[in-house]
């Protein structure tokens, strides 16, 4: 299997004139799109907007009905690519976060090492436990996702996809299924992230994380994106009537 | 006469024990026990079974379970997930297959086998004689069963397992191995078992065929000393046999469907 070729020059995710169609019912209108490396974009909206479409058309979880996606310069939307390849430098965060019931935590963390990456058992054992140090759930790994708590569950997951050494990270509502005091946790494990260099687009609620971490903010309503810029300038002075109406409701 | 509702209750059951009572003096005065004795747990006849009974009786009857199990076990599997493919075909076939085999007697099932190859295929025989036989026959009767159970066990993992594995990078065929099979036979765990308790029942039906005493058993074995020793002992021991095997799966099962539901 030939690896993918990735364009070192090319943004980490550059979508073009995106359409997604649900049978009639067009969820996505022609979104044009981009994430440079090593940045941090939050995606907002209303309920329905499309948001997380977007995010799952980027790793194909979600079939394009038009339009072009790139990662790293690789067409996603090429009916020819190796998916499977790409998909393991993509990593993926849940809402509810998807752990695998059945494995251990450390099981969780390599299954898809190996039978994926094809690393050693031993290898991937290794990566596995220097995640979980990283989301400091290394005293968790003979734990089984039932046991844990959901911010704890939220930051196996991230560990999972993190294990795969991931060029770059999508999170779709990571914290809103966790309880209050459960947030904190996760987010201070994407900040880690972000602050590393890790390329992440992130949709989210969480207005103080797009703030203060992210490096761009897009706003979404009705399957377009209405505005985006700097989080502080799109939050604190916004140009659109929408974004206006829609931030006075959650700030 | 006004009554608390407690004391109505209390009277309710009181009824109720008293009626059981009344039947089963009523049995014990009307059944003829020494007959019975005779008849049933016959103290001559019953160390006449031994040790067939449980070396070559209950032994195949483990034997022919076990392997209908497993033959039917893979192919329900297969069914299964052909049922759940997205080539037409498949789905068509596997629909056809098992409302073909459920709908049908087992009875009908084994004798159509056995009668019924040689002629289709002249010539030809099963591997493994009554092994093979039963194996095949109760086999397919098993998967037609499993196959719907798997298949909405399959169903019942949430979406979002496929979803997470795929993210991943696993192929389709990967995440079902790794992922949604796994946790689909723990959801369907206690009704293959009780599937298992079923085919131990129906693998009594092996008799149509005829059988040798070293491949009778446990109802063929039964069946031969019933009319052997014109006495209902051995069949009785057979019953209790049957018992043996079933009871504590039905045990395990219900072991099984507790834990699952603490877990819910
Ligand atoms: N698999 C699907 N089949 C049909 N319609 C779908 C499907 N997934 C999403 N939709 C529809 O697409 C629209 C956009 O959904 P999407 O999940 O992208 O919104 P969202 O912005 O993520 O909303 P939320 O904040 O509630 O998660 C909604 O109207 C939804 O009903
Ligand atoms: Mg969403």
């Amino acid at each position: 299997m030939p690896d993918i070729q990735v364009d070192t020059n090319a943004p980490a995710i550059d979508v073009q004139e995106l359409h997604k169609y649900f049978g009639d019912n067009q969820v996505l209108t022609g979104i044009d799109f981009e994430v440079d490396r090593g940045q941090v974009v939050c995606v907002i909206g209303p309920s329905g907007s499309g948001k997380s479409t977007l995010l799952r058309c980027v790793n194909r979880l979600e079939e394009p009905t038009s339009g072009k996606i790139f990662v790293e310069g690789v067409e996603v939307t090429d009916p020819d690519v190796d998916l499977d390849q790409l998909r393991s430098r993509i990593g993926m965060v849940f809402q509810q976060f998807n752990l695998f019931p059945h494995l251990t935590v450390l099981d969780n963390l390599t299954i898809a090492q190996t039978k994926v990456k094809k690393r050693g058992k031993d290898e991937a054992r290794e990566i596995a436990r220097a995640t979980l140090e990283k989301v400091g759930l290394a005293h968790r790994e003979d734990a089984y996702p039932a046991h844990l708590s959901g911010g704890q569950q939220q930051r196996i997951a991230i560990a999972r996809a993190l294990s795969m050494s991931p060029d770059l990270m999508l999170f779709d509502e990571p914290t809103s299924a966790l309880d209050p005091e459960l947030v904190g946790d996760v987010l201070d494990v994407m900040k880690d992230l972000a602050a590393e260099g890790m390329t992440m687009m992130v949709v989210t609620h969480e207005m103080g994380f797009a703030r203060e971490v992210g490096h761009k903010l897009v706003f979404m309503d009705g399957g377009v994106i209405v505005e985006e810029g700097d989080p502080k300038e799109v939050l604190g002075n916004p140009q659109q009537e929408r974004t206006q109406s829609f931030l006075s409701k959650v700030l | 006469m006004a009554m608390s509702p407690r004391r109505r209750a209390e009277v309710s059951r009181y009824v109720q024990y008293g009626v059981l009572a009344l039947l089963l003096l009523l049995v014990a005065l009307g059944a003829d026990w020494g007959t019975l004795q005779t008849q049933f747990l016959n103290g001559e006849i019953l160390p006449q079974l031994f040790p067939e009974i449980f070396s070559i009786a209950l032994k195949n009857t483990v034997l022919y379970t076990a392997c209908a199990f497993v033959f039917g076990l893979v192919l329900g599997l297969v069914l299964a997930l052909m049922r759940l493919s997205s080539v037409g075909p498949y789905r068509w076939l596997s629909t056809v297959f098992v409302e073909f085999f459920r709908g049908v007697p087992a009875l009908i099932v084994f004798i159509g086998f056995y009668y019924g190859l040689p002629v289709a295929f002249p010539g030809r025989v099963l591997p493994g004689g009554t092994l093979g036989v039963v194996t095949v026959a109760l086999g397919l009767v098993g998967a037609a069963y499993m196959a719907e159970t798997i298949r909405a066990g399959i169903q019942a993992v949430p979406k979002g397992q496929v979803e997470a594995a795929r993210s991943l990078g696993m192929s389709h065929t990967r995440s079902m191995v790794s992922i949604v099979i796994p946790q689909a036979f723990r959801i369907i765990l206690p009704p293959l078992t009780n599937e298992l308790i079923l085919l131990t029942k129906d693998s009594s039906l092996v008799y149509v065929i005829g059988l040798s005493l070293s491949d009778s058993e446990l109802t063929d074995f039964g069946r031969r000393n019933l009319s052997q020793y014109v006495n209902l002992t051995p069949l009785f021991a057979t019953a209790l046999c049957y018992l043996i095997i079933t009871v504590p799966l039905s045990i395990v099962v219900r072991r099984m469907e507790a834990r699952a539901d603490r877990a819910r």
